[in-house]
């Protein structure tokens, strides 16, 4: 998919500059990318480094275990189906506490420790349990606290105040993950619903901007 | 923020000096990762943009785009953000760069690329550490709350900064 999209990008872009005569500036172009690649990269190095750092003050502070302290009972509403004090419970927690705070690379490996918990309360091995749809739906939401990395690269850009997207940042999550949610639970009645042994039959899906794909093939 | 934090973790006992040279590792091994991403995707958008392909894509959304007042430049991160994390970042990095920080469209970019996660990413890496292969209704509704979370993130934006 993402191959598509890169190489569609540079044949489109190829035969535009070529039917345009805008060949020098379609070589210059491609310098030009790579440099400002690697620039940004390298601009980035100091405030990711700082904030990184700050986060990993933050994890050891135990600030990870003070939210999963509040969101225990949200925990317990969105997965009715796993036992209380399984151990899946508290890396789900793990998982979400890390989204909050914008640990990224703290929250995959979260994740997948809590997949691999929910496998073992899984009888098809090969097929998802709506608990895992339910936290993927939560991690593809991924409700944000604090988004470092955009503050880092504002402030690397001059920006008056950089935090000031953090409103809108928390907003828009917000809705987000509320539509996750939402439309996870209307899959997961669906499928109670009707339990066919395959998946769901293509039903009508929440989502009208477009028809959502089945899981095996993804359109652009 | 940035003293909070240390102060509290202060009183927790933790060794701050040390937990931060901890985290601060992974930052530059992070940036250095995104490198050859950030390369071939600037490359890319760079060569679409010069070539003059995306103007006569834009000439087609712009105006639709324009009278709900929604700056057509931020269409294209819609489209990559589910689809590659460091792909939409460089875009919205290179957003930021060409429109400045606290332009109505650097506010846009900024907010979508940090209100929802790499659905594609997440999906694969999630489900591949456990083998699933079915993974019946999550990616619809991950794409669901990728739409949702688009529209939500330029609504808000224009709300407060337009």
């Amino acid at each position: 998919m993402i191959n598509v999209i890169w190489l569609g990008m540079i044949v489109i872009g190829f035969v535009f500059a070529a039917v345009n005569g805008r060949m020098d500036a379609f070589t210059a172009a491609v310098f030009d990318g790579a440099k400002n690649g690697v620039t940004v990269s390298f601009g980035l190095i100091s405030v990711l480094v700082f904030w990184l750092g700050v986060m990993k003050v933050a994890e050891d502070a135990g600030l990870l275990r003070v939210i999963a302290k509040l969101l225990g009972p949200v925990v317990r509403f969105l997965f009715p189906d796993v036992p209380k004090g399984h151990p899946a419970i508290g890396y789900i927690l793990s998982n979400m506490s890390a989204n909050l705070l914008g640990l990224g690379n703290a929250a995959t490996p979260m994740g997948i420790k809590a997949m691999q918990e929910l496998q073992t309360l899984n009888p098809e091995k090969d097929t998802a349990t709506p608990a895992m749809c339910t936290l993927l739906a939560l991690n593809t939401a991924s409700i944000t606290l604090i988004p470092a990395t955009l503050i880092a690269i504002r402030l690397n850009y001059g920006s008056a105040d950089p935090a000031d997207i953090v409103g809108t940042t928390l907003a828009a999550t917000f809705v987000a993950t509320l539509a996750a949610i939402f439309a996870d639970r209307l899959c997961r009645r669906m499928l109670l619903l009707r339990r066919p042994p395959g998946p769901p039959a293509e039903n009508r899906s929440p989502a009208r901007g477009g028809s959502a794909p089945p899981h095996y093939q993804v359109k652009g | 923020m940035i003293a909070f934090i240390p102060l509290y973790a202060y009183a927790r006992k933790v060794p701050v000096y040390e937990s931060f040279v901890d985290g601060a590792k992974e930052g530059f091994g992070t940036a250095i990762g995104i490198i050859p991403h950030l390369v071939g995707m600037m490359v890319a958008i760079s060569v679409f943009r010069a070539s003059g392909a995306l103007d006569f894509l834009m000439g087609y959304i712009s105006p639709l785009l324009r009278s709900l007042g929604v700056p057509p430049e931020v269409m294209p991160l819609g489209l990559l953000r589910p689809l590659t994390g460091t792909g939409s970042l460089a875009y919205a990095t290179e957003l930021i760069r060409v429109h400045g920080p606290d332009s109505l469209i650097g506010r846009i970019a900024s907010t979508i690329q940090g209100s929802t996660d790499t659905t594609l990413y997440v999906l694969t890496v999630y489900f591949g550490a456990v083998g699933i292969r079915n993974g019946r209704y999550a990616l619809k509704v991950g794409l669901f709350s990728d739409l949702v979370g688009f529209v939500a993130a330029i609504a808000v934006c224009l709300l407060v900064f337009g």
